[in-house]
């Protein structure tokens, strides 16, 4: 049910020209993918805001050591310049930088292996449908549309009641098993489309296997296409995960950036005792994520597709 | 189109069946006992009484006949609308309590996802290939799309209710009024409504332009558009046809994140203790009301999947292709 496209971004789908021009894009000039992408706007600034939230991830513990649960005496102290004090304090004292680090991990984690997991998943499931067509096409599209509109939310619950203690990864895993539908129907659609093309009838006649032919005929014939999908649920799954938190079914130990925000609603921040510094950073760390994630999915898209590129 | 609209209702129905089957495992596999709570509720009786009244619950809730039982019971009552008692709501039955809270969060969902389906558009339609308006309502396309449903309403609520005093921000409507049908209950139930509608239809309206932005260039580049600049036809011809032609993927779109869109709604509502169905999750989860959380899936289920079907139908109507195919031609 939460499925990536979710972001409402009806992810555009990718180019049934990006296919179809590739001369097998595999084997394209390394050298012309840098041309562009340093040449591409859209590119280099999502990368550049991806890197530093990265490196403030990776490094941010480093930088203000401070425990993020522990607490101070002194209450919801507005942010300063003080070194340590940058983000200020929570309504308990806790500093909402050291917890704006944590959850920042937290983010890329879910959606590098959630998304991770659902592309693989949407890769498996499409490949295999748009290759075999016929009567598994069949089954995996009816499988594919239940998924699409299950309540995610039901089956986490009963899986919630035998977990009474779940982490990140847990969290990220089911994402990855439930965001992968619509991805699945996208690959098919694709395969299906590259199926019926000389170069793979060929490849039949050599008489390699099934498997052996998508992965080394079809796969690299639209890999600029996968990486963009798995872009997008990337994307998707620290959307997903904000809003699992935020109703309390996220991780039950660990900080993430959608509990904060659950914290400062729960606790009156925002709208009883006004510490926009609690639920600010939050948000903003997500959106800069997921936005920067979208718009290198744009750039990367008119990259590999020139058709596209602005004139 | 029988055969068209067959194969829709058959994975409609299948996925009813899966759903509702995982739903009415939800409160027997939960941990601790439900019945027992509610029995705990009922403070200060007699054991015998409370005995007297957890066998009556456990009759009453059929947990006590065999599985495979209370499964067809299950389906039984289902059939006949009966979705049990709630705990949170006192014994008052579930459909009751959801029939009261669906009206709200329809008159959110409903607006919020038609208007921001075809500002969207709109928007996304006019900025291809327009340099000033691209460079403007792209990145805050993007900005919108990326923002999570609940952050954005804190934020608004923050701005424009905390700060600025513009609308309330909690509740559906003052806490100084009854429900009737006053102009002064009318009124405030709309300003109630102007801040959770918002969130939802801002992050809904970026999404919807960036895709449209998108398919509209994929458009404008495709043989069709570049034969008919060829032949010299007017720019806002070759881009109506660009818009029909994008359209079709945007319908798409519009089934494939009605479940996001809805879950968006649910979060947007907790924010507000706005009191729709999500407020009643909320509420749900916290004091492990199970039969009402049943029934609520239960409802979001059929209400999604109705949605799927509308569209369906609108898909069809929008696409010729579709109905030649259905009359055994090619398109």
């Amino acid at each position: 049910m939460t499925a990536a496209p979710g972001t409402a971004t009806a992810p555009s789908p990718p180019s049934q020209d990006a296919a179809e021009d590739a001369t097998p894009p595999a084997k394209r000039a390394r050298g012309e993918f840098l041309f562009f992408a340093l040449r591409s706007k859209k590119f280099l600034i999502a990368s550049a805001i991806l890197l530093f939230l990265a490196f403030l991830a990776i490094f941010g513990p480093m930088i203000d050591p401070t425990d993020p649960i522990a607490q101070d005496g002194l209450p919801q102290r507005h942010p300063t310049l003080d070194p340590g004090n940058w983000f200020g304090q929570t309504y308990f004292g806790e500093d909402v930088f050291a917890q704006f680090v944590s959850g920042l991990q937290a983010t890329f984690f879910v959606g590098f292996l959630g998304g991770g997991l659902a592309a693989a998943i949407g890769m498996a499931v499409g490949f295999t449908a748009g290759y075999r067509g016929g009567w598994t096409d069949e089954v995996l599209n009816m499988i594919t549309n239940v998924f699409l509109v299950i309540p995610t939310l039901a089956v986490l619950l009963v899986i919630t009641s035998y977990l009474q203690a779940r982490g990140v990864l847990f969290e990220a895993i089911f994402i990855g098993m439930t965001s992968w539908p619509w991805a699945a129907r996208a690959i098919r659609a694709q395969t299906f489309s590259l199926r019926s093309r000389d170069f793979i009838d060929l490849a039949k006649l050599s008489g390699r296997g099934s498997w052996k032919i998508i992965v080394t005929e079809i796969a690299p014939n639209m890999s600029s296409y996968l990486f963009l999908t798995f872009i997008l649920l990337f994307g998707g799954a620290i959307l997903i995960a904000a809003s699992l938190d935020f109703i309390g079914l996220g991780p039950t130990g660990g900080l993430s950036l959608g509990l904060m925000m659950f914290n400062s609603v729960t606790y009156g921040a925002a709208l009883q005792l006004g510490i926009w510094w609690w639920f600010i950073p939050p948000g903003i760390g997500i959106m800069a994520v997921v936005g920067a994630l979208y718009v290198m999915n744009v750039g990367l898209d008119e990259i590999f597709n020139p058709k596209l590129r602005e004139t | 189109m029988r055969r068209y609209f067959g194969r829709k209702l058959l994975t409609y129905s299948i996925t009813f069946f899966v759903a509702a089957t995982i739903d009415w495992l939800i409160p027997r596999f939960m941990p601790g006992d439900p019945v027992a709570s509610l029995v705990a509720r009922t403070n200060g009786i007699s054991p015998e009484a409370a005995q007297a009244l957890s066998d009556y619950y456990y009759n009453l809730f059929g947990l006590n006949q065999p599985l495979p039982a209370q499964y067809l019971n299950f389906w039984g009552s289902l059939l006949h609308g009966n979705l049990g008692l709630s705990v949170y709501g006192h014994g008052t039955p579930v459909t009751d309590m959801i029939m009261r809270a669906v009206p709200y969060t329809l008159a959110l969902l409903v607006p919020a996802i038609l208007l921001s389906w075809w500002a969207g558009n709109s928007f996304g339609a006019l900025a291809a290939r327009r340099r000033w308006l691209d460079s403007t309502v792209l990145p805050l396309g993007y900005i919108l799309t990326a923002t999570p449903y609940m952050w954005l309403a804190i934020v608004l609520s923050f701005v424009l209710g905390y700060t600025l005093r513009w609308f309330p921000f909690s509740g559906g409507y003052g806490f100084n009024l009854e429900p009737s049908l006053t102009w002064l209950y009318f009124t405030d139930l709309v300003a109630h409504w102007v801040l959770p509608f918002l969130s939802l239809f801002l992050v809904g309206f970026g999404g919807w332009a960036i895709g449209m932005r998108n398919m509209i260039i994929y458009e404008l580049e495709s043989d069709y558009s570049r034969y008919l600049e060829v032949l010299g036809a007017p720019q806002s011809l070759v881009r109506k046809y660009a818009f029909r032609n994008a359209m079709l993927p945007q319908i798409t779109g519009l089934a494939l994140s009605l479940g996001v869109i809805v879950a968006g709604a649910l979060v947007t509502e907790i924010v507000f203790s706005y009191p729709g169905v999500g407020s009643l999750v909320f509420e749900a989860i916290k004091s492990e009301d199970y039969f009402l959380l049943q029934g609520i899936f239960l409802f979001i289920i059929a209400g999604v999947l109705i949605a799927n079907f509308l569209v369906d139908i609108a898909y069809v109507i929008v696409d010729p292709r579709t109905r030649v195919a259905m009359r055994g031609g090619t398109a």
